[in-house]
């Protein structure tokens, strides 16, 4: 199985930036976990930077560059040197599907506080369950979402951004189908009616903009059990 | 300041201070790069002396995770960037999940290692090629997105262009970009 949606040039810039907020930067930093392909896109934007810094404009106003070398020259012996090497290469796991080694990768696992087996699922009835996850991102909510197999979804337009990372199972809208790895990203304009698949639960990972609760379609699904 | 350092000698420089920790490998490298990054820290900090701080932050983080730079990966100066920016992220106390490569549960690259050590020594090239043929509008955008540390929208505003049109000379400049590097396949 293939990733097919990936993260946009959008979202992937501001990661690189590093000006995406906490949130966000989960959902992005967990797809790049499982796919080769936007890992490759964020080191030619990261490239795209070191090109542009080569060129930024950098006459010192005042500042000595000798004074500053011989500050940097005088703290080189008491500066702590990694002698780690390079992460070694993950075992090779070509395929993106959910192996025996586990579903959630990182950063999403340890945000979770383990895998999808190991942590409690707060049950919504109807066969839909959530886990909130805590970020110090106030600008965003995220949480997993547990959706029954064959589910339909009410008919809706979204409030705001929305990033959807599935983790396990699918899910179909009038967009495509989305598996395992694959990202909807959404804003106000889009309409859809998604469906989980049949076959199994599909559990994704939901980040919306805060405070609008429930502006994603999938926290919607389970609105009405919510009761709120 | 030092005006030029050609990719291929960066790389050689700072190789020599992972293996044998040279202090001259290292002031010639800090001489092309601690400017930049001064002047990179100072868009954002406003503060000369904030500024200076983070550069020499950045700068003694080049020197201790040297070894961590991988030759065969991007170049020097990507690697310098984005050790500026999670310096400019820490000051800010923000927080940015990443990726990590020993998890099991993590996809590796399936193309094979001996393949990619030379692609990746031609992309530092190739894009530094694809990036002076882009036009200056999409240069301007790329700028500030990576120096300014201000959101897509703040970018639009900034400018007094349609947030779509900021996110289609994005687009644009990287699909120029990604075809430059395609292109050596
Ligand atoms: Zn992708």
């Amino acid at each position: 199985m293939t990733i097919k949606h990936h993260i946009s040039d959008d979202f992937l810039l501001e990661y690189a930036a590093g000006t995406l907020s906490e949130g966000w930067s989960l959902g992005v930093a967990s797809h790049l976990a499982l796919c080769p392909e936007c890992r490759e896109r964020l080191a030619a934007m990261e490239g795209a930077a070191g090109a542009l810094l080569d060129k930024i404009d950098a006459t010192s106003p005042g500042g000595s560059e000798e004074d500053a070398w011989a500050r940097m020259k005088g703290r080189l012996g008491e500066i702590r040197v990694e002698e780690v090497l390079r992460d070694a290469p993950a075992p090779s796991a070509a395929l993106a599907t959910a192996g025996p080694q586990g579903v959630l990768p990182e950063p999403l696992r340890s945000y979770v506080g383990g895998d999808i087996h190991e942590v409690k699922w707060r049950a919504l009835g109807r066969g839909a369950y959530q886990i909130l996850i805590d970020t110090g991102d106030r600008t965003t909510q995220t949480r997993l979402l547990r959706i029954p197999a064959g589910k339909p979804v009410p008919e809706h337009t979204h409030q705001g951004r929305e990033l959807t990372l599935v983790l396990s199972g699918s899910f179909r809208d009038e967009v495509d189908r989305f598996g395992r790895g694959d990202v909807e990203e959404a804003d106000g304009s889009l309409l859809h009616q998604p469906k989980a698949d049949e076959d199994q639960d599909c559990i994704c990972l939901a980040v919306t903009e805060a405070p609008l609760k429930f502006s994603s379609w999938i926290v919607r699904l389970v609105q009405p059990i919510l009761k709120i | 300041m030092a005006q030029a350092l050609e990719p291929d000698a960066a790389r050689r420089l700072l190789v020599t201070v992972a293996q044998t920790r040279n202090v001259d490998a290292f002031e010639t490298l800090f001489r092309f790069y601690a400017p930049r990054v001064r002047s990179f820290m100072a868009l954002k900090v406003r503060d000369r002396q904030v500024a200076e701080e983070l550069m020499q932050e950045t700068m003694a983080s080049v020197w201790s995770k040297a070894t961590q730079f991988d030759p065969e990966r991007g170049h020097v100066s990507a690697w310098v960037f984005t050790i500026a920016r999670n310096v400019r992220i820490d000051f800010y106390r923000r927080r940015r999940p990443q990726f990590d490569a020993s998890d099991p549960v993590f996809v590796a690259d399936s193309a094979p290692p001996a393949d990619e050590e030379f692609e990746h020594r031609q992309d530092a090239k190739l894009l530094r090629e694809a990036m002076a043929t882009l036009p200056q509008e999409q240069i301007e955008v790329l700028q500030k997105a990576f120096f300014e540390d201000i959101s897509h929208s703040t970018i639009a505003e900034e400018l007094g262009l349609p947030i779509g049109t900021v996110k289609s000379r994005i687009r644009l400049a990287f699909a120029k970009l990604r075809s430059a590097l395609e292109g050596r396949r």
